[in-house]
């Protein structure tokens, strides 16, 4: 396996509705943006790889098709990827084996969403349950992830105030990231004053339907040294894994993995980190992009990335854990998917934001001394799971 | 030179559709058995060998051990409330009025659970519906009164 870093970063800035341009218009934004960062053009480009969620969400029959032209990938090898939620960082970590296995030297990584459009965001989730046993069930993301929330805080002791401070963190990093979609800072008080929606859930633990576009461009080490690129980030180790379809199996003693926990995802983060040679996340990893739509989702996947035991994570960050300006990996700086939610290229964002913290390039969101970060993603009803280790050098982790 | 720009209303186009899809999905021999024994107010579930486990709502495979499963296995109708949720927001195309409680209920003698509404507590109040829920262990799974042979047919009872 060859060497792959980060040449290459766009985003737009991210928000509720665009109306000024199309689908195709918005992923070429997010392609132009990261090929400028990357003094790079499409002609240059040896793959394309796009990160497109259901159909049924931007209502167009295999959407991908419609960008081909538009950013001009006609004549390349192309892939369309879609694990739900995990898509972008899927699409990173394809975009990363291409390279890896010596095929494909620079290849670009683009996509955007626009959530919004779709009155039905709910109903088209509502069909990834199974068709017998459940669809008839008004399952949904925000149901599923109720149960999961309900079921932690009741393990662990956990409580709507716990998850509340969860939301409060995030906005107060995104109120420092100019393309963060919800940028007001919010208390404790106010999201407990907000809609309930599926107790324990209410709209401030919940993320936005967002706009918006991300692309990176992946590069080669012999590329890298080549083009004498010192600045490139290094794709240390991916991973991934996948938990049961079913989430009744996620329960009872004879369960492999509580669907209070996030197990697949634990099992997924530790394997990046082996293979990039992290044994105490604590202490090596110094900053975490961690896919949480949902403010109970974030509690358990700090547990999963190691930062804390299960059931500890809500009682570090009521002593001010994880924030911007604590000891120990800083979660979320940019506010994460809690605040920013482009379904199709929210992977790709938590990838794009751990390299620019390691890059030192995050603006007022940059972690201080920022060398190794984690990103995750989770797509399904809470199934699939990627984890990716980015670096600003190559050496062995410390 | 350029043409001249046409009057453009300041509002932006817009294109409205709807999906409407029609499907007939084909549930297969093992969900058909499991519908006719709900018909008879009946709960079945599969177990595989290999691992041991009860699979509720039966499946044909054991997906842990990649094993076909093997005996029907009559279940108990006292029930686990492994977890629930209050909804509270009408979703757009979800045929259910809210207030309602979505849960998952492992029969005793299954090793995992289905999901179905939770009827026989007071959601007037959401918070304390939702800490007398938090006490609850067991429910009963019961029929409703013409099961058709649907996931519908059961529901679970916290009374």
């Amino acid at each position: 396996m060859r060497n792959v870093g980060i040449i290459g970063i766009g985003q737009t800035d991210f928000v509720t509705r665009r109306t000024d341009v199309t689908y195709p218009e918005l992923v070429r934004e997010g392609a132009d943006a990261a090929l400028q960062d990357a003094q790079l053009s499409m002609a240059d480009m040896e793959g394309v790889v796009i990160p497109l969620a259901p159909d049924a969400l931007i209502g167009v029959g295999n959407g991908e098709r419609w960008v081909v032209d538009t950013i001009g990938a006609a004549g390349k090898p192309f892939l369309r990827i879609n694990t739900g939620g995990a898509t972008g960082g899927t699409a990173v970590q394809a975009g990363y084996t291409h390279i890896a296995s010596g095929m494909f030297d620079v290849v670009i990584v683009t996509g955007a969403d626009r959530v919004s459009e779709s009155a039905s965001a709910q109903s088209v989730l509502n069909k990834m349950w199974d068709v017998a046993y459940e669809r008839l069930f008004p399952l949904n993301t925000i149901t599923m992830l109720a149960l999961s929330a309900q079921r932690y805080n009741r393990m662990y002791g956990a409580t709507e105030q716990d998850m509340a401070r969860v939301t409060v963190k995030n906005r107060a990093h995104a109120a420092r990231n100019p393309h963060a979609h919800l940028r007001d800072p919010i208390t404790v008080d106010e999201v407990m004053d907000t809609r309930m929606l599926s107790w324990p859930l209410k709209l401030g633990d919940l993320c936005p339907s967002s706009t918006g576009a991300a692309a990176m461009v992946l590069a080669s080490e012999d590329f890298i040294r080549r083009t004498g690129r010192d600045d490139a980030v290094w794709i240390r180790s991916v991973a991934q894994s996948t938990e049961t379809f079913w989430q009744g199996d996620r329960v009872g003693p004879k369960a492999t993995g509580d669907h209070a926990d996030a197990a697949e995802l634990e099992r997924a983060i530790h394997t990046a980190y082996a293979r990039a040679g992290i044994s105490d996340p604590r202490s090596q990893v110094d900053v975490a992009e961690i896919y949480a739509p949902f403010s109970s989702v974030e509690l358990h996947a700090i547990e999963a990335a190691g930062f804390a035991d299960r059931g500890e994570s809500f009682g570090l960050i009521e002593d001010g854990a994880f924030a911007l300006g604590a000891d120990g990996p800083i979660v979320n700086p940019s506010g994460g998917t809690l605040c920013t939610n482009p379904i199709a290229v929210t992977g790709l964002v938590r990838v794009a934001e751990a390299a620019l913290q390691v890059s030192g390039k995050a603006g007022d969101r940059q972690v201080p001394d920022a060398n190794v970060g984690l990103a995750t993603a989770i797509g399904g009803d809470h199934q699939f799971y990627a984890a990716t280790v980015v670096a600003n050098h190559l050496e062995e982790i410390s | 030179m350029g043409a001249t720009l046409p009057e453009k209303s300041s509002e932006p186009a817009f294109y409205e559709q709807t999906w409407d899809l029609a499907y007939r999905h084909a549930l297969g021999d093992t969900v058909g058995t499991f519908f006719a024994g709900l018909k008879e107010k009946r709960l079945l579930g599969r177990r595989c060998d290999a691992c041991d486990r009860v699979l509720f709502p039966p499946r044909s495979f054991c997906d842990r051990c990649h094993e076909p499963t093997g005996e029907w296995v009559e279940l108990e109708t006292s029930a686990t409330l492994e977890m629930f949720t209050i909804v509270t927001e009408p979703f757009p195309g979800m045929l259910v009025d809210p207030p309602y409680v979505l849960a998952y209920a492992r029969p005793d003698g299954a090793d995992t659970a289905a999901v179905s509404y939770v009827r026989g507590v007071d959601l007037s109040d959401v918070r304390g519906a939702a800490a007398e829920l938090n006490g609850i262990d067991k429910v009963t799974i019961r029929f409703i009164d013409n099961p058709e042979g649907r996931a519908t047919d059961i529901w679970f009872d916290a009374s």
